[in-house]
């Protein structure tokens, strides 16, 4: 007998004694939002939580003057977008003097890796936990993107931040429908590995910068 | 480097990555003979005590913030129950899912196959090194070891895990594995051998957390560039989209399911989940249980094959290596719940005066001491010992975000060793006593002889009225277990049956022996 | 004093360690209860809750004191102990034990109506603290204990008992007692039953944990609601000739004298 069917035959002897029982409920309604009286508020708290910088712009046009704001505070030379990513931000941050590259065609991991920061918009944005989703589709770009750059700067619009995690999995469910991956990002990379202590950055981008748009 | 090395045991030897204390885990000495060993270790104890006091408190002011945490708990515990009962049809369903995303699904029944299934894997990639996410299975079927045998290095990339690999060392925790070391002996281990295994520590490097944390990311950066292959777990595998779920902290688990062109996850049977809708449950319980945070900083999910981003040649092995057999335990099973949050061993008082390594096994603490004696079977002592290395005080269970009732298996396991004891043609002191007091206990007429022999020892000590007034500082052996740190009051000269039938023959007297507030008792019947 | 127990026949049941060590303590539970109006009685056939066997693995000798509990008791109304890990013993384990002795394949009917009877009596068997405030609305109790104490909250009577706060409350009521909070009061002592001698070193560092915090409140006394782990720590408080004293709850609710 192969492994595959002979584990399958061990699982259906083992549970015999409850497989013909009455199914179990799971007594949880899913989707549900958690009560919140201001939500992109909440986000917004809960994302500095994590010492990442957040801003809040008005409308859609502020946004090219404030990426380049947070870029060039971070200290920023170099940035890559991926397609997808408006053209006003993209003109925006060339104006500004900083390098743009698009990832078309793919750029390798080597140069990835020289890049200082990447510039990406996201999906959902969890009030409660202070997360952001990304599907990475258009704007959003392959994962390596948001992952070599020393500095992320992602932004979100105000209706896609929802209240709380199951909220944000219903949002989610197309993407994963059509085999999207998805990152799910709460401030910069860190560890509590050495007596527990938190080290703000280690492998992932060390600085996480949020844009709220509206 | 040499791919056809083979395999040594010596430290110094030609080996590729560090060694690993020698010999195997199951062989391990028994619980209370380990545990002795690590409380003479005081540097670990206030390691311990330190880290574990820190992450208790995160997790109690995170968890208080969820006022439907109790719903969350039970909610989960039912979706693992629901799942556990149909897990073949679930693991079906995963697989059939995962091939139709480009991922290829391999079974193994035991560490012996998923260790050879996932060397054929890497050799088939062209490689003779591999970057590895964290993983407990990977843990428990050694596979590290096995990839060294076959000449090709594998590379942990988590910061505890590399300090415990590069401290020829052994995890001691499932979440923080180093949390038996602290920054000064961190470290040393840096500047002795990072550079034996790639770019060395930096000059001048402190004990800072902070710079011990910059250099691992230095070391392994370059090794993250250029791994073609690499290794994960998965905390969920998603029955109805065929998702693979990796909850983590650093970006090193990103790096290693994004980078390579070869992705193989080795994922434990029970980690099958339903619905893609299941997470929401599961993603508000695991931070906040395990590191005491509203949500980890990274979470990757991805099913089978993404064209044009991260690895192309995907594959999943799916590993029982004894979990069947726990399943088939109608009590033992809910083991199978665990999410391998680690709030059990973070709250055990035992754990916290010992840490991981007493165990002998990959998992410690109050999981480990149910699931490790299910998964290997309880022929070895270590593992006939471990359901013994509890006090029952389920503090566990409290934190427990899967609901397990760890005292109801600890007790079920300990009866399974105990019948291995009886079953034994060796004889047992415990299985002797057990029976010699069982028998005394199990009638009044028997047991009166146990306290007319006490109320005897009580009298000729002259141990007074008050039994707590005199004690034995010394007791033959194997009482010097209890005496060599314990006095032990002296039985009562007058067991309270004793004194009880006195007080109801003589009415309305003052009964002997009873002690002075007794005397003032104002209603007597 | 007022009798809310008047006409209420309890059953006492001392507990082996008690009984044979400790005897003030069920003692204690009887003054307090009579004084309350109860009627207590001592079963004579009472020996054991058998968590001893039970939770190191002996299922038989376990259900064997299932069957001197439930002969012992099951003519009474309520039972009540000055221990909350027998009693937790007496509600979770009794009832698992006499139905694991009903499946087996000589399971007879008497073993099957020990399972019905083991299951009704778990239901009134009740730690002193329970029966005092859920059953006979009492939280002051009239005692008078002018001391410094501190309470150690024992692992079954929280999580198996689920007494709760009740011992606290009680304390709390008794005239001239000051109350210290202890720290790491929930951790375990680590006595454990058979853990004790089973695993000696990691039990006396636990147990000297717990002594080190009880020693740190300067109490006068260290109040638990079961002697097993006041024996354990105490123990070990003997040993360093530390002058807290171990002392079981019902002893200080039983206290009435001004001195």
């Amino acid at each position: 007998m192969n492994a595959r069917d002979e584990i399958l035959r061990r699982i259906r002897a083992g549970v015999k004694d409850v497989r013909r029982g009455a199914p179990v409920d799971v007594p949880w309604r899913y989707g549900q939002p958690t009560p919140m009286v201001d939500v992109v508020g909440r986000f917004v708290e809960r994302v500095e939580d994590y010492k990442a910088r957040v801003e809040r712009v008005a409308t859609p046009d502020d946004v090219p003057a404030m990426v380049v704001t947070v870029l060039a505070d971070a200290g920023v030379t170099s940035v890559v977008v991926p397609t997808g990513v408006e053209d006003t931000w993209r003109q925006a941050v060339a104006a500004a003097g900083m390098r743009v590259v698009v990832d078309d065609p793919p750029v390798g991991k080597a140069e990835l890796n020289e890049i200082g920061a990447v510039v990406t918009t996201a999906s959902v944005g969890v009030a409660e936990t202070g997360t952001l989703v990304l599907s990475h589709g258009p704007g959003q770009g392959r994962r390596v993107l948001t992952l070599l750059p020393d500095v992320h700067a992602c932004v979100i619009r105000a209706d896609d931040v929802v209240s709380d995690v199951p909220e944000a999995i219903a949002r989610l469910r197309p993407a994963i429908d059509e085999r999207r991956p998805l990152t799910w990002i709460s401030g910069g990379s860190a560890t509590s590995d050495i007596e527990l202590a938190r080290v703000e950055g280690v492998h992932g981008p060390r600085t996480l910068l949020v844009i709220v748009v509206g | 480097m040499n791919a056809t090395t083979t395999r040594v045991t010596s430290r110094d030897a030609a080996r590729l990555t560090p060694a690993p204390p020698p010999g195997l885990l199951e062989d391990s000495p028994v619980f209370p003979i380990a545990a002795k060993r690590e409380l003479a270790n005081s540097q670990l104890r206030n390691n311990l005590a330190r880290a574990t006091e820190t992450i208790r408190t995160k997790r109690a002011i995170r968890v208080a913030e969820v006022p439907r945490w109790e719903d969350l708990r039970t909610a989960a515990e039912a979706i693992k129950n629901a799942t556990l009962r149909h897990l073949d049809d679930y693991l079906l369903q995963a697989e059939a899912n995962l091939i139709k995303a480009g991922a290829h699904v391999h079974w193994a029944r035991d560490a012996a196959q998923a260790d050879q299934i996932v060397v054929d894997l890497v050799k088939a990639s062209g490689v003779d090194e591999i970057v590895k996410v964290k993983s407990m299975v990977t843990q428990e079927i050694e596979m590290n070891e096995a990839l060294e045998a076959a000449g090709v290095a594998a590379w942990e990339t988590d910061l505890a895990e590399l300090i415990v690999q590069l401290g020829h060392d052994r995890p001691s925790h499932v979440l923080v594995p180093a949390i038996h070391r602290n920054r000064a002996e961190i470290r040393d281990i840096f500047v002795e051998e990072m550079g034996r295994y790639g770019t060395p520590a930096p000059d001048g490097l402190t004990d800072d957390p902070a710079e011990l944390t910059a250099a691992a990311r230095q070391h392994l950066r370059d090794k993250f560039l250029r791994a073609r292959t690499s290794t994960s777990g998965g905390n969920f595998l998603v029955a109805d989209t065929g998702t693979l779920v990796v909850v983590e902290s650093e970006g090193n688990g990103r790096m290693c399911v994004t980078l390579p062109d070869t992705l193989i996850s080795v994922v434990g049977i029970e980690k099958v989940v339903p619905t893609f809708e299941d997470l929401e449950v599961f993603m508000q319980l695991l931070p906040r249980s395990s590191t005491g945070e509203r949500m980890n900083p990274y979470t990757s999910m991805w099913t089978g094959v993404t064209p044009g981003d991260g690895p192309q040649n995907v594959h999943v092995v799916l590993v029982d290596n004894g979990r069947t057999k726990a399943l088939a335990d109608p009590i033992g099973r809910q083991a199978l719940r665990c999410i391998r949050c680690s709030a059990c061993m973070n709250v055990c008082p035992i754990y916290g005066h010992v840490g991981g390594h007493a165990y002998g096994s990959v998992y410690p603490g109050p999981i480990g001491i149910i699931l490790t004696p299910q998964l290997r079977g309880m022929s070895a002592p270590v593992d006939r010992s471990l359901p013994y290395a509890s006090t029952l005080c389920g503090a566990c269970v409290d934190v427990c975000p899967v609901k397990i009732n760890f005292p109801e298996v600890i007790v079920h396991l300990r009866h399974k060793a105990a019948d291995l004891k009886k079953a034994d043609r060796r004889p047992h002191m415990e299985t002797l006593v057990m029976g010699v007091v069982g028998w005394l206990f199990g009638r009044e007429s028997r047991y009166t002889w146990v306290t007319t022999a006490s109320g005897l020892v009580g009298r000729v000590l002259k141990a007074g009225l008050d039994g707590r007034q005199k004690f034995f500082g010394w007791l033959p052996w194997p009482a010097t277990r209890w005496s060599q740190a314990r006095d032990l009051p002296i039985p009562a000269s007058q067991p309270f049956r004793r004194q009880w039938k006195k007080r109801s023959s003589s009415p309305g007297r003052t009964p002997e022996g009873l002690s002075s507030h007794d005397r003032d008792t104002e209603v007597r019947p | 004093m007022n009798q809310p127990g008047k006409g209420m026949r309890v059953g006492l049941f001392a507990t082996c360690v008690n009984d044979i060590m400790f005897p003030s303590a069920p003692k204690a539970v009887a003054t307090i209860l009579e004084r309350l109006g109860c009627e207590v009685i001592f079963p004579t056939a009472q020996t054991c809750c058998g968590q001893m066997f039970t939770n190191t693995g002996y299922f038989s000798a376990g259900l064997a004191t299932v069957r001197t509990y439930v002969e012992a008791f099951d003519g009474f109304d309520y039972v009540v102990s000055p221990s909350a890990s027998c009693i937790g013993s007496v509600r979770e384990q009794h009832p698992m034990l006499a139905e694991q002795g009903t499946g087996s394949t000589h399971a007879s009917r008497h073993d099957r109506a020990l399972l019905q009877r083991a299951r009704r009596l778990a239901e009134r068997s009740y730690d002193l603290s329970e029966f005092l405030i859920d059953i006979l609305g009492v939280v002051d109790v009239g005692a008078v204990f002018p001391h410094k104490v501190t309470y150690h909250p024992t692992c079954h009577s929280l999580r198996v008992a689920h007494v709760g706060d009740r011992p606290l409350r009680l304390l709390r009521a008794v005239r001239g007692l000051q109350l210290i909070d202890l720290p790491d009061a929930y951790t375990c002592c680590g006595f454990g039953g058979t853990f004790c001698v089973k695993n000696p070193d990691v039990s006396v560092a636990m147990a000297s944990a717990k002594a080190h915090n009880i020693i740190a409140t300067g109490a006068d006394y260290v109040v638990a609601g079961d002697n097993a782990c006041l024996m354990n720590f105490g123990g070990l408080l003997h040993r360093d000739r530390a002058s807290v004293k171990p002392i079981h709850l019902a002893e200080i609710l039983a206290e009435s004298r001004t001195s």
